[in-house]
C-alpha cells in the first residue's frame, strides 16, 4: 500500500539523547518496608470493623436483627442497610449501589451489616449473632440467563437486566463486507478475571466533628471516593478529607468508593472512635471490580491485498450486580475498534448485562482486551486465507499520524509502525515465521490504549489536572498534585518534568500527592492519564516558576531575562559566563521580594480530542493513544496440550520515555498481566453464585516459575501535546499479548483458540476437533476456509440465548 | 527479633505475622492473603524462610526471627535492597520485603544461584506489578555486588594468587 511508507516514519522520531532512568522517589521506603500502607496506619483507640455478607446470590431481606451482636464483649456498634440507604456509583448514570444491602441482596458476598469492635476477634464473633431472614429469589448467574429472564429483574429500573446497550454504525459496514474478498467470523469467550493487587483493600475513618471526616483508603482515585462518600452520606464533598495511603497496586481495582470506605465513616461517627476496615483476601476477590466475562462475536472483511474493509462486532459483557464503570467498559470495547488500524466501516453492538455476581470494574486495558483478542485473531485468519504474512496485513492497514478515525477519535502521534518493525526484527520474523519445527510457533499482534480519557466521568468545564508548585527560600520545591502514586511512578515522573525545566535533579522535588485537603483537583490515577495530563500541568507550573526566577536573576545580574539558563542547579545568563547564581539563591531573591513562590499549572483536554456527538461518544476519545506490537514464541505439546511461552518481544510507543526504567517496568508488567490472563486466570462460580477460587493460589496468580523472558523495546513517537512528547506506558501493552499468543499457537499446531484461558484441555479439544473434521468426509470436503461465510440472518443475541436455554 | 529480645504475652491463636506487626509494631512484613499463597509475610525463623501468616506465634517461642527491618544491620539484605532499587525490581513494593527475605534465604543456601535457582527461590512469593524478570535481575545484581565485595575484602591467602 502506498500509505505505508509515508506513514511508518512520520511522527516517529527517536530522541537524540535518551532520558536517564531515575529511581522512584520513594524507592527505598517501598523496598525496605517503610512505606505506610493502609494496614500500617495506627490511630489511638482505633476500632476494627468487619462485614456480614450475603450467603445468597439474589434474595429479599425480610428482617435483620442485630440486637444479640451488640451483647458480644468488645462490640461498639452495628449498622445495617437502613443506616446507609442512599445510593451512589462512580458514573452519574449508574447510582445503583448502597453501602449495605437495603431490601435485597444481589450477589453472594454482598455486604449486609457491619460491626465495629475493639478487636477483629470480637467483631468476627459478633457477626454470627446477627440474624438475617431472607426470601430467596431466582438468580441469574450468566449473561445468557439474565437476558433470557422474563421477570424478576436484578434492578427494578433495568427491565431485561440490560444495564446499557449501544448500537453504533460508522461508514457503511455492509458495503465494506460486499467489497471484501474474504470474510472471517468467530465467537470469542473471555472469563471474568481480577486485578489481585497484592495489597488488600481497606479504609480507616475518623470523625472530626461538625459533620466532617478524614478517611484514609487504598485508592487510585481519592476524588471519586470523596464524591461517593458525599453521595452516600449526604454531606458536601469538602466535608470528607480523603487521604490515599501508599497503594500496593491498583490496576483499576481501586478506582471507586467502596462499602468499606462508607461503613468505616458511619461507624467512626457512631462510636466516636477511629475505625479500620481491612478486607481479607477472599473479600478482595468478592469485591472484584475486575474484568467482566465477555462474549465477542466478530466479523472482519478484507480485500485480497489485505486491506481491512469492515468490522462487525457484537459484545456481551456480564457485568455483575451493579453498574460500576460498566457503561464505560462496554463503550471502550466498541470505540477502540478504531484508532489502531485504518478501518472505514465499523458496526458495533454492545450489551452490558446485569447478573447476580460481584460488580466488575475498569481493569487495566479497560474494555479493550476481549475485542482486541478477537480482532487480532481474525486478522491472522484472514491472512492465512489470503496467503499473506500476518505482519504484512497489519502493515497494510496503518493509520496516518494526525488523523481522525471513522468513529471520530483523534490520533496524533502514531508509533505503531515502528513497534511492528521492532518486534519483527527482534523475533527474526521474516526468517523464522512459518519455518519453525512442528509444535513451535510465532505470533504477532498489536494493541493500543488511551493516554488519558479526554472526557471526565462527571462532565464539566474544569481542568482534569491542576498542579501547585511551591518554592521556599532555600529553593526547595514541593509539588502538590491530586494524582495518586500507586507504585507506577507517577510522583517521580512529575518530579522529573519539573526538575528538567528547572535544571535540577528529580530528587530535589518533594511530591505531595492525593490528599484531597492539601492538593488541587485532579481526576486521579486511571485511564493512564497522569503522565500526560498531570505532567502537562506540572510542566506549565514549572515554566511559570522558571520565568519568575529568571526575572529575578536577570534583574540582579543585569542580563536579559530570556538569556538566563537553568543547568545543574545554577542560573546563568548566556552572555555572562562569569556571573551566575545558584538555584537556591535565585529562589531566595525572588521569595524575599514577594513571599513564598507559588505557581500553578492546569490541563484541559483539547475540544478536538473529545470525540463525536453520538450517544456514547464520550468514552473512547483519548488525548493521545499509546501503541504496542508484540511477538510471542511458543512451544505446544500436542500430546498434553501444554503451551509453553518461550519468549515475548514487546515494543511500546510511549511518546517519549521520561523515566525509561519505569516505562520498561510498566510494559513488562502489562505484558505479564495479559499473558497470565491468557494462560491461567479465571474466576469460577458455583451454580448458586458462590465464588469457588477466591484465593491467590486457587485463582492462580502465576509466580516466578511461570513467567517467560520478555524483551522490551521502547518506541518514542514524540507526541505533539504530551509533556516533552510523553504518552502512557501502563495499559497499551496488556491486550496485544493475548492474540499474539493464540496466533503463535496456530502457527505451531494449526488450531485457533477462541476461549480463554488457554488451558491444556482447550488446546487438546481444539486439536481433537480439527482431527475429527479432517476424518469426516464432510469436513474434508470443506475448504480450510470453514470460517469464511456470510453471517446467517439477523438474530439478536437475546433470541440466541433464549433459544439456547432449556425450557422449564 | 532482629537481634533484640522481646517478651510478649499472646493468645494461643495469634499468628506470628500479627505478633510482628501488631505487638512489635514492625510493619515492614506484609499481609497479602491470610492463607499462605502470596509470600508477602515471609520472615526468617532460625534461618529458615517461614510464612508468618500461617505460623502460630507460640510455636516460635525463643526463636531468632529476622524481618526486612533487619536490613540496617544485615549486609546481605541491604545489598539485596540496593539491587532492587537499582534494577527496578519492584513497583508498588508491597511484595518486596517478603521477596528480599526469601532471596536472602536463597543466597544463604546458594550464594551464586542460576536464574532458574533464583526463580525457584522466590517461587513462594507473588508479585503482581512486574513480570518477575526485573526481580531475577535484581537478585543477580546483588549476587554480583556480593562477589565483588568479598573479592575486595578477602584476605589474601598464600601470598601471590593469580
Amino acid at each position: 500500500m502506498q500509505r505505508r511508507d509515508s506513514a511508518s516514519r512520520r511522527g516517529t522520531r527517536l530522541l537524540t539523547g535518551p532520558s536517564e532512568s531515575a529511581p522512584l522517589l520513594d524507592a527505598a521506603e517501598r523496598v525496605e518496608g517503610r512505606k505506610e500502607f493502609l494496614e500500617d496506619l495506627r490511630l489511638p483507640g482505633m476500632l476494627c470493623a468487619r462485614f456480614l455478607r450475603s450467603p445468597h446470590a439474589h434474595a429479599k431481606i425480610i428482617r435483620v436483627d442485630a440486637a444479640r451482636a451488640l451483647l458480644v464483649p468488645g462490640v461498639q456498634a452495628v449498622i445495617t442497610g437502613r443506616d446507609a440507604p442512599r445510593t451512589y456509583g462512580v458514573l452519574p448514570i449508574g447510582h445503583d449501589e448502597t453501602a449495605l444491602a437495603v431490601d435485597k441482596v444481589r450477589y453472594v458476598g454482598q455486604e449486609v451489616a457491619a460491626i465495629a469492635a475493639t478487636s477483629e476477634d470480637s467483631a468476627e464473633e459478633a457477626l454470627d449473632q446477627i440474624l438475617v431472614e431472607y426470601e430467596v429469589l431466582p438468580a441469574c448467574l450468566t449473561a445468557a440467563t439474565a437476558m433470557a429472564a422474563r421477570d424478576s429483574w436484578i434492578h427494578e429500573n433495568r427491565p431485561g437486566n440490560i444495564e446499557k446497550e449501544y448500537h453504533h454504525v460508522f461508514g457503511d459496514p455492509e458495503a465494506g463486507f460486499r467489497a471484501a474478498d474474504v470474510v472471517v467470523e468467530d465467537t470469542f469467550r473471555h472469563p471474568r478475571v481480577t486485578q489481585a493487587a497484592l495489597e488488600p483493600h481497606g479504609a480507616v475513618a475518623r470523625y472530626e466533628g461538625g459533620d466532617r471526616w478524614t478517611v484514609w483508603t487504598s485508592t487510585q482515585t481519592p476524588r471519586h471516593v470523596q464524591r461517593g462518600l458525599s453521595l452516600a452520606l449526604d454531606y458536601p464533598e469538602s466535608n470528607f478529607r480523603v487521604i490515599p495511603c501508599a497503594v500496593g497496586g491498583g490496576f483499576g481495582g481501586k478506582s471507586e468508593t467502596f462499602p468499606h470506605d462508607i461503613c468505616a465513616a458511619i461507624l467512626a461517627r457512631r462510636t466516636g472512635r477511629s475505625v479500620r476496615m481491612r478486607l481479607t483476601r477472599e473479600e478482595v476477590f468478592i469485591l472484584h471490580r475486575g474484568r467482566p466475562e465477555n462474549q465477542v462475536r466478530m466479523r472482519l472483511g478484507l480485500r485480497r491485498d489485505g486491506k481491512i474493509m469492515a468490522v462487525d462486532c457484537e459484545t456481551i459483557q456480564d457485568g455483575g450486580a451493579f453498574c460500576g464503570y460498566g457503561v464505560a467498559t462496554i463503550l471502550y470495547s466498541g470505540a477502540l475498534l478504531g484508532a489502531i488500524y485504518d478501518v472505514d466501516n465499523i458496526r458495533y453492538d454492545g450489551y452490558r448485562v446485569l447478573t447476580n455476581k460481584p460488580a466488575c470494574g475498569p481493569m487495566r486495558g479497560h474494555g479493550t482486551i476481549a475485542a482486541r483478542h478477537a480482532f487480532e485473531s481474525l486478522l491472522d485468519r484472514a491472512a492465512v486465507e489470503l496467503g499473506l504474512d500476518p505482519l504484512d496485513v497489519r502493515q497494510r492497514n496503518l493509520l496516518r499520524p494526525n488523523s481522525r478515525t471513522v468513529n471520530e477519535l483523534r490520533v496524533t502521534s502514531y508509533g505503531y509502525p515502528e513497534c511492528l518493525e521492532r518486534v519483527a526484527a527482534a523475533s527474526g520474523w521474516r526468517d523464522r515465521k512459518g519455518r519453525l519445527p512442528r509444535g513451535r510457533g510465532l505470533g504477532v499482534a498489536g494493541s493500543h490504549y488511551v493516554s488519558g480519557a479526554a472526557n471526565s466521568i462527571v462532565r464539566g468545564d474544569f481542568p482534569h489536572s491542576t498542579v501547585v508548585l511551591q518554592a521556599d527560600r532555600e529553593g526547595s520545591l514541593t509539588l502538590y498534585t491530586g494524582a495518586t502514586e500507586i507504585g507506577q511512578g507517577s510522583d517521580t515522573v512529575l518530579a522529573i518534568i519539573v526538575a528538567r525545566v528547572l535544571g535540577l535533579a528529580p530528587a530535589a522535588v518533594r511530591v505531595v500527592s492525593g490528599d484531597t485537603a492539601l492538593t488541587p483537583l485532579d481526576l486521579g490515577s486511571y485511564s493512564s492519564r497522569v503522565t500526560f495530563m498531570t505532567g502537562n500541568a506540572a510542566l506549565e507550573a514549572a515554566r511559570k516558576l522558571r520565568d519568575r526566577l529568571a526575572e529575578a536573576t536577570a534583574k540582579k545580574l543585569g542580563a536579559p531575562v530570556a538569556d538566563v539558563t537553568f543547568v545543574d542547579g545554577m542560573l546563568r545568563p548566556r552572555e555572562k559566563s562569569n556571573s551566575e547564581m545558584t538555584f537556591a539563591d535565585a529562589a531566595r531573591l525572588a521569595a524575599d521580594a514577594e513571599g513564598t513562590l507559588v505557581e500553578k499549572g492546569a490541563y484541559w483536554p483539547p475540544r478536538e480530542a473529545q470525540g463525536g456527538r453520538f450517544p456514547g461518544a464520550g468514552v473512547g476519545p483519548g488525548v493521545a493513544y499509546s501503541y504496542s506490537a508484540q511477538a510471542v514464541e511458543v512451544d505446544v505439546n500436542e500430546e498434553t496440550g501444554e503451551v509453553k511461552v518461550l519468549k515475548v518481544w514487546a515494543a511500546h510507543d510511549c511518546g517519549r520515555a521520561l523515566n525509561p526504567g519505569a516505562v520498561r517496568g510498566q510494559i513488562e508488567g502489562s505484558v505479564w498481566m495479559g499473558l497470565a490472563q491468557a494462560l491461567f486466570e479465571e474466576l469460577q462460580y458455583s451454580p448458586q453464585g458462590l465464588l469457588f477460587n477466591g484465593s491467590l493460589l486457587e485463582y492462580k496468580v502465576p509466580g516466578a516459575m511461570d513467567s517467560p523472558p520478555i524483551d522490551v523495546f521502547i518506541v518514542e513517537s514524540c507526541d505533539p501535546e504530551g509533556p516533552f512528547g510523553a504518552k502512557e506506558a501502563g495499559e497499551g501493552s496488556v491486550a496485544a499479548v493475548l492474540p499474539a499468543l493464540t496466533n503463535a499457537i496456530h502457527d505451531a499446531v494449526g488450531v485457533w483458540i477462541t476461549e480463554l484461558p488457554v488451558t491444556p484441555q482447550r488446546v487438546l479439544a481444539a486439536l481433537e476437533r480439527r482431527a475429527a473434521s479432517k476424518r469426516s468426509p464432510l469436513g474434508a470436503a470443506r475448504p480450510a476456509a470453514a470460517l469464511i461465510h456470510a453471517r446467517t440472518g439477523g438474530t439478536s443475541p437475546r433470541d440466541d440465548h433464549a433459544a439456547a436455554l432449556p425450557t422449564p | 527479633m532482629n537481634g533484640a529480645v522481646h517478651e510478649v504475652l499472646v493468645p494461643s491463636h495469634r499468628t506470628l505475622l500479627d505478633l510482628i506487626r501488631d505487638d512489635l509494631g514492625l510493619t515492614g512484613t506484609k499481609r497479602g492473603c491470610d492463607d499462605a499463597s502470596c509470600g508477602a509475610c515471609t520472615v526468617l525463623c532460625d534461618g529458615e524462610a517461614r510464612l508468618s501468616c500461617i505460623s502460630l506465634a507460640l510455636c516460635h517461642d525463643g526463636a531468632e526471627i529476622r524481618t526486612v527491618e533487619s536490613l540496617t544491620s544485615d549486609a546481605r539484605l541491604k545489598r539485596l535492597g540496593e539491587a532492587f532499587i537499582a534494577c527496578g525490581g519492584f513497583q508498588c513494593g508491597y511484595c518486596t520485603p517478603g521477596i528480599l527475605v526469601a532471596a536472602r534465604k536463597l543466597l544463604d543456601a546458594c550464594p551464586e544461584p542460576s536464574d532458574d535457582e533464583i526463580r525457584r527461590g522466590i517461587s513462594n512469593n507473588l508479585c503482581r506489578c512486574t513480570g518477575y524478570g526485573s526481580i531475577v535481575e535484581s537478585v543477580r545484581r546483588a549476587v554480583r555486588a556480593e562477589v565483588e565485595c568479598s573479592a575486595a575484602t578477602a584476605p589474601r591467602a598464600g601470598g601471590r594468587g593469580s
